[in-house]
């Protein structure tokens, strides 16, 4: 094949992966921004997501768009309700104290995932798309699927944005997160923000696991990658920036795809790597962040 | 000023290291074995994040620098055993130099993907130069690699009780190290950068210095443990470059106490046994441990010693 | 938290803290009761360790592995035993992880104190045990079909005695490929060890052929999506010979279809592609027509011997190679015979040997290395297979299957002699 249709081909799968990486980490980069925590068990609500989607498939026969479209809703709002518990029953009481976080979530991550394996079990279950349609260039064929999910991951960022903007409840997050002691003194009840912020990180990751479903398939070890790659994201990006979050994802996400056309695959993800890495050194608090507040 | 109290401790629980072999056998003995190799990479770990207050996670290259650097010296080399662990020991300090030359740029959650990167490139190197490593399936050291000779005695690495002695060994010699580094002026300069880096700079001291030199310690001591696991094992691999090493490593030292001289001993040792003692008892004991994690920081959020420093012990450090 | 552990009561006695955690972590070590059952004493029954993977990216593998060897021990076990002594299987888990491996087999030899070890599959996991088993003077069966014992890089306590090896399966399936199928062959393989055996082998067994290799496509472990893979497959290539392993493999097959559309080349695959997924699944419609290696046929075929309905209605299968009763719940079929198998491999070596203990250890060892091979039987359903001692390899008879309207029909079967290649090394020469 050409070089051009190649490059096509690399620029529209760079496309659906920075899709995907945004989606997971504009959730880790509203817990990381607002309530300076990490989350290591941030990739099994997105493995909790396509699980969820695998259910619905299950339970509600028909057309596998129903499904689909109640797993989008159903599964974010179950994860949501399992983060909102564990923010009140665990983070709450240890204080996000960083290091503790990071040791409760791995704890939270090792349940999660032995409890999908013992439930869902250990094989790769696949879903149904919602639609199917093959999108037929003159080299090759690709999924129209993947569209929908560009178009779903570019909806969902922008109804972020314009909620951060011009909502109260973004405003109310935007406080806390730029300094939380005089959020409270101004009265805002930043243990119920940082509830509620917890919660919907978990349901962006959730959404995404909905999404990618179709597309590859639901497994108990699923997580593991897109909680890397996302925590790469946020921080590539420039911790609590929006837009650097999408930039870096899509940057990654081409970097990824067009460097594989030019070197064997194992290669190229060595120099994306080392490139995110350099990134960094030279930029250490991302591309689009502020200088780090002690 | 040396603390003493915690200069008898660790004599003592050298002693009691010591002595123990004497008294249990069988597995236990190969159990500790592990353990003390384990606790020396967790030790090498909380120089940088207990003592320094820099959290890596990308301690699995520095690990696998000494793995590879050691395993592939007794390879490729045939050197004798002692030689291919300094061969690692030397790897790991040069590349912990090198990277900690460049992640040191960055501070706290850059700082913590830089490594990160840093080691799945590592990872990945050791996959696609497969040709030399092995890759995943990596490599089994010769039967040459399985002795060698100290002082005109020939020891082999099959037995036991010479693999118990030499961990042993080897922990203790970095435990002490360690002792004098982090108890000393040193562990206080260290402690300076943790709690208050402006404070340190304007006192005269260079913060990226103090930090360099405790980031190549904490590399080398890493590779220390990666060198001994991987000559001690007779297997090199790509899977102790992964990130699950980094983030065990991360796990033992959290659990046990941050910035505690005895945490890592104690955070691996009650990981490594709560791992082992459960999956005989149930095929569900990720569970278990996932929920101890969590009570874990709940009644412990500073990890076991470290709380117990906190509470009653303030010499526990 | 239990506050009653010994680790955490230790922990709360700050001043000796520390010397009683060890004390209490060496009797956590030895205390008998936190095994969950009583040791038993050496003499009265024959003891197997069984490392399978219970968690981890083998877990899949791990669950069909623990399921056949449970219904093989029943039956010894129902036909006195071995030697007239019960036969006890030990299973821990080794989470898929060299590391877990390698403890896990320590843990067989001077815990359990077992008489054999054998059941681990995932090849990186057998490279990190099997030199620590050789230390620890462990019989370690493997279960694997890779090609690193045959190659001699392992030791004489390590055996193969059931699963023809990687190189085997890919070297006999080469002829009927470039003669059926097309000499013009692409290779997609994932790109670590695994994935290179199955490039050079099928290279070198092409290229005798008198074909040529178009192109060699390797994929990273972690990938998750293959599309922007597929323009390296050029188009003048006759045949996609495809073989990748874990989760994404549908995704794989999916992207592949996609991509290519009707005008696809013929494609041929490792069963190890698509082992524990359904195959009638629209995810998979793709792959209609395509031909699949196979050691055992999944579905039961018209000329099926009784031993292989026999094995099917022990391990619980049915004529799907699914759980009966629930067709979604797909065994690994070509791969778990192995296991059940190699306990009656093992029973057989004892039996010759008089085996009541380690002390007959050596002479188990060496009744193995004798034999010559097995016939078709109920202990052996996958068929007759040959033996050698030197390499302690087993050779068997290979299968292609078609793809037809969901399910897999064998158009070939190879001989044995099609799976030979000149031995690569001589354990008998090296000691024990």
């Amino acid at each position: 094949m050409n070089l051009a249709p190649y490059l096509l081909l690399a620029t529209l799968e760079g496309l659906v992966q920075a899709s995907v990486f945004a989606l997971t980490a504009l959730g880790l980069s509203l817990v990381f921004g607002v309530m300076r925590v990490v989350n290591v068990a941030h990739g099994e609500f997105f493995t909790l997501g396509a699980v969820g989607a695998w259910l619905c498939a299950m339970l509600l026969p028909g057309h596998p768009a129903i499904s689909f479209a109640a797993a989008l809703v159903a599964a974010p709002l179950a994860v949501g309700a399992l983060a909102w518990a564990a923010d009140r029953l665990i983070l709450k009481r240890i204080d996000y104290d960083p290091e503790a976080t990071i040791v409760s979530t791995i704890g939270l991550m090792y349940v999660i995932q032995q409890v999908v394996l013992m439930t869902f079990g250990p094989d790769a279950r696949a879903v149904d798309a919602p639609f199917w349609y093959t999108i037929r260039f003159p080299w090759f064929g690709w999924s129209g699927y993947k569209v929908f999910i560009i178009v779903v991951a570019v909806a969902l960022v922008g109804g972020l944005w314009l909620a951060m903007r011009h909502t109260r409840f973004g405003l109310i997050m935007r406080a806390t997160q730029y300094d939380r002691e005089t959020a409270q003194n101004f009265g805002i009840p930043v243990d119920r923000v940082y509830a509620a912020v917890f919660a919907l990180g978990a349901m962006f990751a959730a959404v995404a696991g909905v999404l990618v479903v179709p597309n590859s398939q639901a497994h108990y070890l699923m997580g593991h990658d897109p909680l890397l790659m996302s925590f790469v994201v946020v921080i590539v990006g420039g911790l609590g920036s929006l837009p650097g979050t999408v930039a870096a994802a899509v940057l990654i996400g081409m970097a990824d795809g067009w460097l594989s056309v030019f070197f064997s695959p194992t290669l190229a993800k060595i120099f994306s790597t080392l490139l995110v890495a350099l990134v960094l050194v030279f930029r250490p608090a991302g591309l689009f962040g502020k200088a780090v507040r002690a | 000023m040396r603390n003493l109290r915690l200069f008898a401790l660790t004599i003592a629980v050298l002693a009691g290291l010591f002595g123990v072999q004497f008294v249990i056998s069988g597995y236990p003995v190969l159990a500790l074995t592990r353990i003390l190799i384990l606790a020396v990479f967790a030790m090498g770990y909380n120089v940088l994040m207990g003592y320094t207050g820099l959290v890596s996670l990308g301690h699995a290259l520095f690990f696998a620098a000494g793995l590879y650097g050691a395993g592939l010296a007794a390879y490729y080399g045939g050197v004798a055993l002692p030689i291919a662990f300094a061969a690692g020991i030397a790897a790991a300090a040069v590349l912990s130099l090198v990277v900690g030359l460049l992640a040191l740029r960055t501070q706290t959650v850059s700082f913590m993907i830089v490594t990160l990167m840093f080691a799945q490139a590592g990872y990945l190197a050791t996959l696609h130069f497969s040709a030399i490593t092995g890759g995943d399936q990596g490599l089994s050291l010769p039967a040459h690699a399985r002795s060698f000779s100290l002082l005109g005695q020939e020891i082999a690495l099959t037995s036991a009780t010479a693999r118990y002695n030499i961990a042993l060994a080897v922990f203790a010699v970095v435990l002490l190290a360690l002792y004098a580094l982090t108890q000393g002026p040193r562990g206080r300069l260290f402690a300076a950068v943790r709690e208050n880096p402006e404070r340190t700079r304007m006192l005269g001291y260079d913060v990226g210095r103090i930090r360099l030199l405790a980031f190549t310690v904490s590399g080398t001591i890493s590779g220390v443990a990666g060198a001994l696991y991987g000559l001690m094992f007779g297997f090199i691999g790509s899977s102790f470059a992964e990130f699950r090493s980094s983030v065990e490593v991360l796990l033992f030292t959290l659990v046990g106490g941050p910035g505690t001289l005895f945490g890592p001993l104690v955070g691996t040792t009650v990981m490594t046994l709560l791992i082992d003692r459960l999956s005989g008892l149930t095929s569900a004991y990720l569970i278990a441990v996932g929920v101890l994690l969590i009570v874990l920081t709940l009644w412990f959020p500073k990890g076991i010693l470290g709380t117990i420093r906190d509470r009653w012990a303030p010499w526990l450090r | 938290m239990d506050l009653n552990t010994p680790a955490t009561r230790a922990a709360l006695l700050p001043r000796r803290s520390l010397l009683q955690g060890i004390a209490a972590g060496g009797a956590l070590l030895t205390a008998p009761g936190l095994i969950g059952r009583a040791q038993a004493q050496a003499g009265d029954a024959i003891r197997l360790g069984a490392p399978f993977h219970r968690t981890g990216i083998g877990a899949s593998y791990g669950r069909w592995y623990e399921r056949t060897a449970n219904a093989a021990l029943k039956i010894v076990n129902e036909q006195g035993g071995i030697n007239g002594l019960p036969v006890q299987m030990i299973v821990e888990d080794d989470g898929t992880d060299p590391k877990r491996g390698v403890e896990v087999i320590e843990k067989f030899a001077t815990e359990h104190k077992v008489d054999a070890v054998f059941g681990h599959l995932f090849s990186h996991v057998v490279a990190a045990c099997a030199p620590r088993a050789g230390e620890l003077k462990m019989p370690y069966f493997l279960c694997s079909e890779g090609h690193a014992l045959a190659a001699g890089q392992f030791n004489r306590y390590v055996f193969q005695p059931s699963i023809t090896d990687v190189k085997s399966q890919i070297s006999s399936m080469g002829p009927w490929i470039a003669d059926n199928l097309g000499k013009k062959v692409a290779l997609i393989y994932p790109d670590y060890a695994f994935g290179y055996d199955h490039r050079d082998n099928m290279t070198a067994a092409i290229q005798a052929q008198g074909g040529t290799i178009t192109a060699s496509i390797a994929i990273p472990p972690t990938e998750t999506s293959f599309t922007r893979y597929l323009p390296r497959i050029p188009f003048d290539t006759e045949v996609i010979y495809h073989v990748m392993v874990g989760p994404a493999v549908l995704t794989f097959v999916k992207e592949l279809g996609e991509h290519l559309g009707s005008r696809r080349p013929e494609i041929f695959g490792f069963i190890d592609s698509l082992e524990a997924v359904p195959l009638n699944q629209p995810q998979l419609a793709f792959l209609e027509n395509t031909y699949f290696w196979e050691a055992q046929p999944r579905y039961a075929q018209p000329d099926q011997t009784e031993f292989d309905k026999f094995y099917r209605a022990a391990v619980g299968v049915d004529d799907s190679g699914a759980t009966i009763g629930n067709p979604q719940d797909v065994a690994t079929f070509s791969h778990m015979f192995s296991v059940w198998e190699t306990l009656f491999a093992i029973k057989r070596a004892m039996e010759m040997a008089d085996y009541r203990g380690p002390a007959q250890k050596i002479a188990m060892l060496e009744a193995m290395e004798s034999i010559p091979g097995f016939d078709a039987s109920n202990e052996f359903p996958q068929g007759d297979k040959i033996f050698n001692g030197k390499t302690h390899q087993s050779f068997g008879h290979q299968h292609i299957s078609k793809f037809e309207g969901g399910r897999l029909n064998v158009v070939h079967s190879t001989t044995i002699e099609d799976t030979f290649y000149p031995d690569e090394t001589d354990y008998t020469k090296m000691s024990f």
